[in-house]
C-alpha cells in the first residue's frame, strides 16, 4: 500500500499571547511513501515530523491537501476506518492489561466479518509475539517488562491486525544506547519480513540513515529533501541538510569563489568551474579531507585520536564555523603529532558549496584533483 | 471508485454519531446545572417574593414583577439573624486561628525536629485520623456539660481546634521543603521559630490557605455540635438559627422571610468560593470531605 | 543535629493536649460508657456493667428503624450517586466549551449550608394548605399525586431524602472523577482509536481500569460518609426525626444524649459504638472487594 501526501499542511491554533497568529506545523508536504518500503522522516524536534505522522494515522485532519492509501482518498478517514497500526512514543501499552492482553486488544475491537473466534485471536496474537521474539512474556504486565521488551510488544500490537501501514513514533527514543542498535535492525527485520509500508519518525540522523529505505529530511514544516539516505547524504540541496546528516557533523567554512578556485582565508584550496565569482559557504565532509605536506589548507592541529581503523584529526582554522575542525582519515596515513600545524588537500566530491544568504545548494564540476 | 464512496459513507455516519453525542451530552450537562441551580434560583425568587402574594400563588410563579426587600429587614429584625452571622464569624474565626496555631507548631515537630518517640507519635496521629466524630461526641457532649461550658463560645470551639488530617497535610508540605534551608538558617543562628515564621510558612503558603478555606467552609456549615451544645439562642451559629426559625421562626409560617435568611446564610460561602474557586476546588480534591 | 527532645514534645503539647481530651479520652470513655448499666448523668452512677445497653439499643423500634432508614439511604445513595457523579465526570471531560462554567456550577452544593438549602428542598417538595408545591405541580402535569413529600408516606420521604443526600454529595464526587479522568494520559485514548476501539470498549477496558482506584475511594469514603447521615434528614424533617420515621442512626445517638428524648449517654454510647463497627466491617468488605478488582500502577 503506497501512501501519498498532496500538498498535506497543517496549521494550529496559536497559544498564549500568540493565540491570534496560526502555527503551520506542516506545510505543503508532497511525497508518495511507495509501498513496501521503510521510511524514515527526520528532522530536527518540532519540525513537523511527528505531526505529519499523526495526519497519516488520522488522529488529526490536514488544514489542506489529500492524503490517499493506495486509491482511497482517506483525507477525512478516521483513524479506526484507515488501518494502520501505530506504535506510540512512550509505547502507550494499557498497564492494567497483561502483554497478552494488549496485543489481543485491537482484535477484540473486530466487527462483522472480520470478527475472530477467541483461539483465532490468541493464535494471531502469538503469530505476532513470534514476530516480535516475546512469546514468553505473554503473561507479565508492561510494568514487568524492560523498555525494549514494551517495544516490541508495542509492536507486535500495532502488527496483530495486519495494517495496512505501519506507524511509528520515535521508536528508539526511549531506549539506551546498546538496545538501541538492537531494536532498530529488530525493526528492519521485522518490516522486511512483513512487507509493511512502514513510516517511523526520529530525530536521530543515524538511526534513519541506517535503516530506512527512503528518509524524508524536515525543518520548520517543510519538506527539504527526500531519497535514498546515501543519496540524500551525497547530494544535499542545503546547508540544513549537509549539516544535518553524517556524523561526525560536516565543516562548515566561510568562503569565496574567485576565478575559479574556492578560496578558504586566502588560500586557493580547490579549483572549481561554472561558478561566478562571489561569497560563498563551504561544507566539507569529514572524510573529504586528505593530509597532504603540501596540501593548500592549513589547519592549526589540536591533538588527534585514534578510533581504530580510523584516526580523527581535530584542528582549528579561523574561517571555520565551529572552533573544532574535525576530519576522519585512514589509519595509514600519517600526520605529523609534532608539528603545530596540519595540511589538508581536499576531495572534490566531499566539498559542497553553497549561497551564503540562501543557504541553498551552488553545484559546479571540480577542475581535476591538485 | 467503489471502495471510496464506502469509504465517505462510512465517514459521514461516524461524523454524524459524534455531532448527536455532542448534543446529548450538553442536553445532559445542562439538565443536571438546572437540578444544581434552581434551588437557588428558588429560594433567591422566593426572597424577593411578598408575604401576600407567596401565599396567594396556588401555583408558584416563576418569576415576580414586584420584588421587595421587606423579607430581607424582617429576617434581621423579628428574628436575630445578626448575631447568629455574628456568632459563626467570631466561631469560625477564633476556630481556624486557633487550629492554625496548634496544626503548624505540631506539624513543625513532626517535619522538622528530631525527638525521641516522633515516630511512634505520628503513627498515633494517623491512626486517630480513622475515627468518626460521631464516637467521640458524646464524652465531650459530657465533658463540656461538666465543665459549666454549655452555651459559651469556649465549649463551642474546644472540640474543634485540633484536626489531624490537616495537621498530616502540612507537614507533608513542610517535609517538601530542602533540610539545606534549615541548616542554612541554623548556621546563621536563626532560632527555630524564626525560621518557621520567616521561611516554612511563606513556602506553604499554598497548603495553609487551602486548609484554612477547607476549615472556614467546615465551621460554618457545622451543626451537629452546635446543636448540642447551645440551648440559648444568643448562642445560636447560623445552622442551629435556621433550624430554630423553621421551627419557632416568624410567628406564622412566613416562607419567603426564611428564604431570605437562607439567601443571607448561604451568600458568604458562595462568595468566597468563586473567589478562590481554584483553591477551594484544588483543596477540596486533596482530601475534602464534606461532614 | 543533637535530639531535641524536650522542644519537639514542647511544640507537639497543645495538639496533644486538645486532642488528648477531645479525641482519645472520649475514645475509651464511650467503650466505657457503653458498658455501664443504669448510668444517671445527674447523679454520675451507674448499677452495673454488662451489655445490657447493647440489648436495650437492638431492641429499641426507633433504633431498629433508624438503622433501615440508614441502609435504605447507603444502599440507594451511594451506587447511585457514584454512577451519575462518573456520568456526569465523562460528560464533562468530552467537553471543551463552557466546561469550567459545568464545573463551577456543580460544586456550588459543597459550598452551601446543608441546613439552609435542606430548607429549600422541603418548600420544593411540600404540601401546604396553600399550594401543593412545585414538585407535586410538576407531578400534577403528569397525571400523578399530589403527594406530601416531607409529612407523607414512607417511600415518598425517603425519596427526597435519598434525593437531597445525592444533591449534596455530588460535587466532590464529580470533582474527584474529574480529576481522575483528566490524569489518564491522552496517548492509550489515541493508541485506542488508531485500534478502532468503541467508545464504550474504551469505557470498559482502558477508562474504568485506569480510574478504579478513584472510584473505589469514592465508593468507601461515600459508604462511611451516607452511614453517617444525619444533618440532611433534620433539614428535611426537623429536629424530631422519631417522629417522621426519617431518624439515622447518627440521629439516634444524638437524640439519645440529648433533647427531647435524650439524657441517656449509655444508650447512645451503645449506638455509636454499633455505628462504628457496621462501617468498619463495610469499610474492610470494600477494601477486600477493591484489592481483587482495582488496579493499582
Amino acid at each position: 500500500m503506497k501512501i501519498t501526501l498532496e500538498h498535506v499542511t497543517k496549521k494550529f491554533p496559536g497559544r498564549g499571547r500568540k493565540r491570534h497568529e496560526e502555527v503551520t506545523a506542516v506545510s505543503g508536504f508532497d511525497f508518495e511513501f511507495p509501498d513496501g518500503k521503510l521510511v524514515g522522516l527526520l528532522g530536527p524536534s518540532g519540525c513537523g515530523k511527528s505531526t505529519t505522522l499523526n495526519l497519516i494515522c488520522g488522529l488529526i485532519r490536514p488544514t489542506e491537501g489529500r492524503i490517499r492509501f493506495g486509491n482511497d482518498d482517506v483525507t477525512e478517514l478516521a483513524p479506526e476506518h484507515r488501518g494502520v497500526g501505530m506504535v506510540f512514543q512512550n509505547y502507550a501499552l494499557y498497564p492494567h492489561l497483561t502483554v497478552k492482553k494488549n496485543i489481543m486488544f485491537p482484535l477484540e475491537n473486530l466487527k462483522g466479518e472480520q470478527k475472530l473466534s477467541r483461539a483465532g485471536m490468541e493464535e494471531r496474537a502469538l503469530e505476532a509475539a513470534r514476530l516480535v521474539q516475546i512469546e514468553p512474556l505473554m503473561d507479565r504486565r508492561p510494568g514487568e517488562l524492560s523498555g525494549g521488551q514494551q517495544q516490541r510488544v508495542a509492536i507486535a500490537r500495532a502488527l496483530v491486525k495486519m495494517p495496512r501501514v505501519l506507524l511509528l513514533d520515535e521508536p528508539l527514543s526511549n531506549l539506551d544506547a546498546r538496545l538501541r542498535l538492537q531494536t532498530r535492525e529488530e525493526i528492519r527485520r521485522i518490516q522486511k519480513q512483513t512487507g509493511i509500508t512502514t513510516v517511523f519518525v526520529t530525530h536521530d540522523q543515524d538511526e534513519a540513515m541506517s535503516i530506512s529505505d527512503l528518509i524524508v529530511v524536515m525543518k520548520d514544516g517543510v519538506v527539504q529533501q527526500t531519497g535514498r539516505p546515501q543519496d540524500v547524504y551525497d547530494d544535499p540541496v542545503n546547508l540544513f541538510v549537509a549539516q544535518f546528516l553524517g556524523t561526525p557533523p560536516i565543516n562548515v567554512f566561510r568562503g569565496s569563489v574567485r576565478q575559479g578556485q574556492l578560496c578558504i582565508g586566502d588560500a586557493p584550496v580547490l579549483p572549481i568551474q561554472g561558478v561566478p565569482d562571489q561569497e560563498v559557504i563551504a561544507g566539507i565532509r569529514p572524510e573529504g579531507f586528505v593530509p597532504d605536506g603540501s596540501g593548500p589548507l592549513c589547519c592549526k592541529l589540536d591533538r588527534v585520536e585514534v578510533m581504530g581503523r580510523d584516526i580523527s584529526v581535530i584542528s582549528s582554522h579561523e574561517c571555520c564555523q565551529a572552533p573544532a575542525l574535525r576530519s576522519i582519515i585512514h589509519s595509514e596515513l600519517c600526520v605529523d603529532l609534532n608539528s603545530d600545524t596540519v595540511r589538508f588537500s581536499l576531495k572534490p566530491d566531499k566539498v559542497f558549496l553553497f549561497q551564503s544568504k540562501t543557504q541553498e545548494r551552488i553545484r559546479f564540476e571540480a577542475a581535476g584533483t591538485q | 471508485m467503489e471502495k471510496q464512496i464506502n469509504y465517505k459513507k462510512i465517514q459521514k455516519e461516524t461524523e454524524l454519531g459524534s455531532h448527536v453525542l455532542h448534543v446529548l451530552i450538553y442536553l445532559f450537562l445542562i439538565f443536571w446545572g438546572l437540578i444544581v441551580l434552581f434551588p437557588f434560583y428558588w429560594m433567591v425568587l422566593t426572597s424577593v417574593k411578598s408575604y401576600s402574594s407567596y401565599n396567594a400563588e396556588y401555583v408558584p410563579s416563576f418569576f415576580t414583577l414586584s420584588p421587595t426587600l421587606q423579607n430581607y429587614a424582617d429576617a434581621f429584625t423579628s428574628v436575630p439573624l445578626g448575631r447568629y452571622l455574628l456568632n459563626t464569624l467570631l466561631f469560625t474565626v477564633i476556630t481556624t486561628a486557633l487550629m492554625l496555631a496548634v496544626i503548624v507548631l505540631a506539624a513543625f515537630a513532626f517535619a522538622r525536629l528530631d525527638f525521641r518517640g516522633k515516630d511512634l507519635a505520628f503513627t498515633l496521629f494517623l491512626s486517630l485520623m480513622m475515627i468518626p466524630t460521631e464516637l467521640v461526641v458524646i464524652t465531650n457532649f459530657t465533658t463540656v456539660t461538666d465543665l459549666g461550658l454549655r452555651n459559651t463560645f469556649t465549649g463551642l470551639i474546644l472540640p474543634s481546634v485540633t484536626s489531624v488530617f490537616y495537621i498530616y497535610l502540612l507537614r507533608e508540605n513542610f517535609a517538601q521543603i530542602p533540610d539545606e534551608l534549615y541548616y542554612a538558617a541554623k548556621v546563621d543562628g536563626t532560632p527555630d521559630l524564626r525560621y518557621l515564621r520567616k521561611v516554612m510558612l511563606p513556602i506553604c503558603r499554598p497548603t495553609l490557605v487551602t486548609i484554612v478555606i477547607l476549615k472556614v467552609i467546615e465551621c460554618w456549615n457545622s451543626y451537629v455540635w452546635p446543636r448540642l451544645i447551645t440551648d440559648d439562642p444568643n448562642y445560636y451559629l447560623v445552622s442551629n438559627g435556621i433550624q430554630e426559625i423553621r421551627e419557632n421562626g416568624f410567628g406564622r409560617e412566613n416562607i419567603p422571610a426564611m428564604m431570605a435568611a437562607v439567601v443571607v446564610i448561604s451568600v458568604p460561602l458562595i462568595l468566597l468560593f468563586l473567589v478562590f474557586r481554584k483553591k477551594v476546588m484544588e483543596g477540596v480534591a486533596r482530601g475534602g470531605m464534606k461532614g | 543535629m543533637e535530639k531535641q527532645n524536650l522542644k519537639g514534645w514542647l511544640y507537639l503539647l497543645p495538639a496533644f493536649l486538645f486532642l488528648g481530651a477531645f479525641m482519645i479520652y472520649p475514645l475509651i470513655d464511650v467503650f466505657v460508657y457503653s458498658f455501664e448499666e443504669g448510668y444517671n448523668s445527674a447523679s454520675q452512677t451507674f448499677f452495673g456493667t454488662g451489655l445490657y445497653n447493647y440489648s436495650y439499643v437492638l431492641h429499641d423500634p426507633y433504633f431498629l428503624q433508624a438503622v433501615k432508614n440508614t441502609f435504605i439511604l447507603v444502599v440507594i445513595t451511594v451506587p447511585l450517586s457514584t454512577g451519575l457523579a462518573l456520568l456526569i465526570s465523562l460528560a464533562l471531560s468530552s467537553i471543551k466549551p463552557l466546561r469550567e462554567l459545568f464545573q463551577t456550577v456543580y460544586f456550588l452544593p459543597y459550598v452551601t449550608n446543608t441546613l439552609a438549602v435542606g430548607l429549600v428542598f422541603m418548600i420544593l417538595f411540600k404540601k401546604t394548605a396553600y399550594s401543593d408545591g412545585l414538585v407535586n405541580l410538576l407531578l400534577l402535569r403528569f397525571g400523578q399525586g399530589p403527594v406530601d413529600f416531607i409529612d407523607g408516606p414512607y417511600w415518598a420521604k425517603m425519596f427526597v431524602l435519598c434525593f437531597y443526600t445525592i444533591w449534596v454529595v455530588m460535587p466532590f464526587k464529580i470533582l474527584i472523577l474529574t480529576s481522575a479522568l483528566a490524569s489518564v494520559d491522552r496517548v492509550y485514548y489515541n493508541a485506542a482509536r488508531v485500534d478502532g476501539t468503541s467508545r464504550f470498549r474504551i469505557f470498559t477496558k482502558i477508562t474504568l481500569p485506569m480510574i478504579s482506584p478513584m472510584v473505589f475511594y469514592l465508593i468507601i469514603t461515600g459508604f462511611i460518609g451516607a452511614f453517617k447521615a444525619y444533618s440532611d434528614a433534620v433539614a428535611l424533617f426537623g429536629t424530631n426525626l422519631n417522629a417522621a420515621q426519617m431518624n439515622t442512626i447518627v440521629g439516634y445517638v444524638y437524640d439519645m444524649l440529648y433533647g427531647d428524648s435524650g439524657g441517656y449517654p449509655s444508650y447512645a454510647s451503645a449506638a455509636a459504638v454499633i455505628l462504628f463497627a457496621i462501617v468498619l466491617t463495610i469499610t474492610c468488605i470494600n477494601l477486600l472487594v477493591s484489592r481483587k478488582h482495582v488496579h493499582y500502577t
